[in-house]
């Protein structure tokens, strides 16, 4: 936690409601997300019990497994929710723009800009709370390996039609969740976490329930009393009032309320097979139905709040301003939208158990590169973000108070004006230190010459109030004539504000193709056009 | 035979903290989970008394108007047992053949394995037969597991009697601790945090058998790599892994023997303190506030207490309370009230490194909020809101209906 943000946690204890860290919203929000709230089984690995999914706040899907131990039952949840999750989807494969990308020619070698198509939107999963992501990620990978009795006939219990590719999807959301910034996948409790302060810990931080209650709380009752409330309050029956946002459910309500509820499935289950006549059938199917809608009205009452309070969620969200760059960032999510769009109309096998080795390095590379593309954007597209690494000596602000004009040695003489900077911060800046500022959106670059004393060039404060001068000299964006194009250059009394790091970030380290891994790293990837083999299936098996 | 070392502890401290449990209340042994949680927060001497003590920790919650949330779904549960029943089934012959393929290939595989009885009375008794059993199996030079032993360790001056999973001795007499999870393990990995706890927790039951081996001539080794076995990817078949465990071994016995002696703690409550369940809240408050805690939010992952002490510690206004690193940047400020006035320049002396930069966080922080269009400081604290006018029908009728946590 940075100094700023425990200040804020801290103003927030002592003010009853949450404060910002952030001024802007810094994660894409779609205007149509998809909004899923699962359930699953505990102590089953992923076997879902339910969930909410749709597009509508006011219009929820009720999808339930009313045993999770049966397979059919939970292939058929699966199917359902493929009929809903993968139409979303696909909404969004068709609406291409033409966007020009640089490849390697296979022939010439050369980089080249070719111009494909670029999904003009891309489908955004909203979850709960970060678990909720790791679900997905579980159910994806539950799935994209089962075999339709289409691919395999022989397959002995063959998945219905669409669910291996919404397994597919699904672990695609999932493997994107992890690159810093993007917006594919969201979990609400992260949103919220990222752009206010609540007076709890970030574990506490978790709980959907408790971190709305100290953001938004009904009324103007105080926070910490409304996220108690929200965290611990149980009913006359034990069961709490707000349930967990899952997929994990709340023991007691698993214990008094959910077996119960399933036992007496299960038992009108079975009556129902063991019926001797249509009369009897008929009697023993409304007996099911029954109960079958009391596991269902169980899971609905579970994840109805959740619901409601995602959407809440969203509603505190869309009041903040987006910030600059998101759009560039969702662009990149719309680029790997497309790239696995393209996967899939390919034909390409599923996403493989286990990365090789390059492409596990590759996606390490990745995540660090994009996680310092997001640490800069954010810092400048939101002065608070910016106050964080001022206050970490990664930046600083001030007042221009000299600019002396000077020029590069050499045939042609470029600008390279002197810039001395008054500031209050104290940047930790070395010999030469290169520092960029936002001009028109592109990063200008300058370096550090040294602190200026009131007699030229010296070091410290020379007025003695905390205010050191930073002399600087301006690098580039001058245009290429011998004076600087106007604005290019800080004029005295403007107020600016340098960074220590870079604005932009390019390509990652360079890595070697995947079939060029060596032997020491697990080697080549096996054929690509091999279709991985499906799990192997026990009767117990959870999914 | 030495008879194995008794833990007795010393009558007077027995009687004593019997005292402190409650007349006629009976102790709650420590497991491995507590002690590995122990170990987690070793400066607080609240929990250090009170598993000492054998206080259920469980019951004082409730009884304090605090209860703790740690409860199983009767599904975990039954998932659990299963998968154990099935790892364990036939003798062992499964997880037998995975401590054989994934610690010691290069012995003879396991066949007919000896699977002693250790049935005995009471936990002092279970645990005399325990080391019975392993004496006999290292002497034997073959495979035996031991299903459910059970193992005492010397706990700041107490005995806490745990019962691993399984123990299996190898051929060459060397010991090993196998841990029986249901969380799965896919495709070769499982939660990382999961893993942790698993490890932590075996590293105590390494500690407890290097304690039985002690009393051994000559004394076995006790394998520092334990076996995890797990389900398989989404099936109930079982796959193990080979989890080495020095570190969190070294880690634990250190904080063991960092552990407050129960005994001076004890010493320093006045007489008449009692944890007994069935006193007024108000007066188990007051004994329990006698016990000096270090709350902070892991608590909540790992004691039962953590409510109630979360509770005291914000009524307190102590800054750990949203988070442990908050203590080390801010020096010797401990209390909210403190933080924010040295930080809005009420309080604290600028000279103090904590107090200059916490002054510098304000003030960069309030110029951020200001040049964003955010009020003053005490003006607008909730900015999230939805401005007037943003706020449709729908989102009315949303909140309107959709708040049942409110
Ligand atoms: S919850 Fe309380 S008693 Fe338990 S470890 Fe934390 S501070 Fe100590």
């Amino acid at each position: 936690m940075s100094l700023i943000t425990t200040l804020a946690r801290l103003e927030a204890v002592s003010s009853g409601r949450a404060r910002p860290v952030a001024t802007v919203r810094h994660r894409h929000l779609s205007e149509r997300p998809l909004v899923f709230v699962p359930l699953t089984t505990a102590g089953e690995a992923g076997a879902p019990l339910g969930a909410l999914v749709g597009t509508d706040r006011h219009a929820p899907r009720l999808l339930v497994v009313p045993q999770p131990r049966d397979r059919d039952l939970r292939f058929a949840f699966l199917a359902e929710l493929a009929d809903i999750v993968l139409p979303y989807v696909d909404a969004y494969t068709d609406t291409v723009e033409a966007a020009e990308r640089t490849e390697t020619d296979p022939e010439t070698g050369k980089r080249v800009k070719v111009v494909v198509d670029l999904c003009a939107d891309a489908p955004q999963l909203i979850v709960p709370s970060r678990a909720g992501v790791d679900f997905v990620r579980l159910l994806g990978r539950s799935m994209r390996f089962r075999r339709t009795a289409e691919q395999d006939p022989d397959t002995p219990h063959p998945a219905p039609p669409r669910v291996p590719l919404l397994g597919r999807w699904l672990t695609h959301f999932g493997e994107r969740a992890r690159m810093p910034g993007s917006s594919l996948l969201l979990a609400v409790t992260d949103l919220l976490a990222r752009h206010w302060a609540t007076g709890q810990s970030s574990v506490e931080d978790q709980h959907l329930g408790s971190l709305l209650a100290w953001i938004d709380p009904p009324g103007d009752e105080p926070g910490d009393v409304a996220a108690h409330r929200a965290e611990l309050a149980r009913d006359a029956d034990g069961q709490l009032l707000c349930p967990p946002a899952g997929p994990a459910t709340d023991p007691a309500f698993d214990n008094k309320l959910l077996a119960p509820a399933i036992e007496a499935y299960d038992r009108a289950r079975s009556a129902l097979a063991a019926a001797e006549d249509g009369l009897e059938a008929d009697d023993r199917f409304g007996a099911l139905t029954a109960a079958e809608q009391r596991v269902r009205d169980l899971v609905e009452s579970r994840t109805r709040p959740t619901w409601d309070a995602v959407w809440h969620g969203l509603d505190l969200l869309r009041a903040l301003p987006e910030g600059a760059h998101v759009p560039d960032r969702w662009t990149r999510d719309r680029w790997s939208f497309t790239a696995h769009r393209d996967r899939i109309t390919a034909g390409e096998p599923p996403q493989p158990r286990v990365d090789d080795a390059v492409t596990a390095a590759n996606k390490l590379a990745a995540r660090e590169r994009e996680q310092a593309r997001l640490d800069a954007q954010e810092a400048l597209d939101d002065p608070l973000v910016m106050a964080g690494r001022r206050l970490a000596g990664e930046a600083f602000a001030g007042e221009v108070t000299d600019v002396v004009m000077a020029y590069s040695e050499g045939r042609r003489p470029s600008p390279r004006p002197l810039v001395t900077v008054r500031t209050e911060d104290l940047p930790h800046l070395g010999e030469r230190a290169k520092v960029y500022r936002s001009l028109g959106g592109k990063p200008q670059a300058a370096e550090f010459v040294g602190h200026a004393g009131r007699d030229g060039i010296g070091t410290g404060d020379p007025d003695g109030d905390g205010n050191v001068l930073v002399v600087l000299r301006v690098l580039d964006k001058m245009g290429r004539g011998k004076e600087p194009e106007p604005g290019s250059v800080p004029e005295k009394g403007d107020r600016v504000c340098f960074t220590l790091f870079e604005h932009d970030q390019r390509g990652g380290a360079k890595l070697p193709d995947p079939e060029e891994t060596p032997w020491t790293h697990g080697g080549p990837p096996g054929d690509p056009e091999a279709v991985p083999l499906p799990d192997p299936l026990t009767e117990e098996d959870v999914l | 035979m030495p008879p194995p070392r008794t833990r007795e502890t010393a009558p007077a401290l027995r009687h004593r903290l019997a005292e402190l449990r409650g007349p006629d209340v009976p102790a709650k042994a420590l497991d491995a989970r507590a002690l590995a949680a122990l170990a987690a927060n070793p400066g607080c001497r609240r929990r250090a008394l009170l598993d000492g003590a054998g206080v259920n920790k469980t019951e004082l919650a409730s009884a304090l108007g605090s209860p703790s949330a740690f409860g199983q779904s009767q599904f975990a549960f039954m998932r659990g047992d299963a998968f154990e029943a099935r790892v364990k089934a036939d003798g062992g012959t499964e997880l037998l053949r995975l401590v054989h393929e994934r610690l010691d290939p290069s012995a003879e595989p396991p066949s007919g394995a000896h699977v002693p009885d250790l049935a005995a009375a009471g936990p002092e008794g279970r645990t005399a037969r325990t080391e019975l059993a392993l004496r006999e199996a290292t002497e034997s030079g073959g495979w035996t597991l031991l299903d459910h032993p059970m193992l005492a360790l010397d706990v700041a001056g107490s005995p806490a009697f745990l019962e691993p999973d399984a123990v299996v001795v190898h051929p060459d007499g060397t010991w090993t601790v196998v841990e029986i999870k249901s969380f799965p393990m896919l495709d070769g990995a499982a939660d990382p945090a999961k893993v942790g706890a698993a490890a932590r927790q075996s590293a105590v039951y390494v500690l407890a058998l290097e304690d039985a081996a002690a009393r051994v001539d000559p004394v076995p080794q006790v394998r520092h790599r334990v076996l995890l076995v797990c389900p398989k990817d989404f099936t109930n078949l079982p796959t193990a892994a080979a989890v080495d465990v020095r570190k969190q071994r070294a880690v634990t016995r250190r904080q063991l023997t960092r552990l407050t002696r129960i005994e001076e703690i004890a010493d320093a409550l006045p007489e008449g303190t009692c944890f007994a369940p069935d006193l007024p809240q108000e007066r188990l408050t007051a004994a329990v506030e006698l016990l000096p805690a270090t709350y902070a939010p892991e608590c909540l992952a790992a004691c039962e207490l953590a409510f109630h002490c979360r509770a005291r510690s914000r009524a307190a206004a102590e800054v750990t309370s949203v988070g442990r690193s908050a203590r080390a940047e801010l020096g010797g400020l401990t209390t909210v009230g403190d933080v924010l006035a040295a930080a809005h320049g009420t309080a604290g002396d600028p000279a103090d490194p904590a107090v200059a930069a916490l002054r510098r966080a304000a003030r960069l922080r309030a110029e951020a909020l200001a040049s964003a269009g955010y009020g003053a400081r005490d003006e607008v604290l909730v900015d999230g809101e939805v401005p007037a006018g943003a706020e449709s029908q729908d989102m009315a009728g949303a909140s309107a209906g959709g708040a049942p946590c409110h």
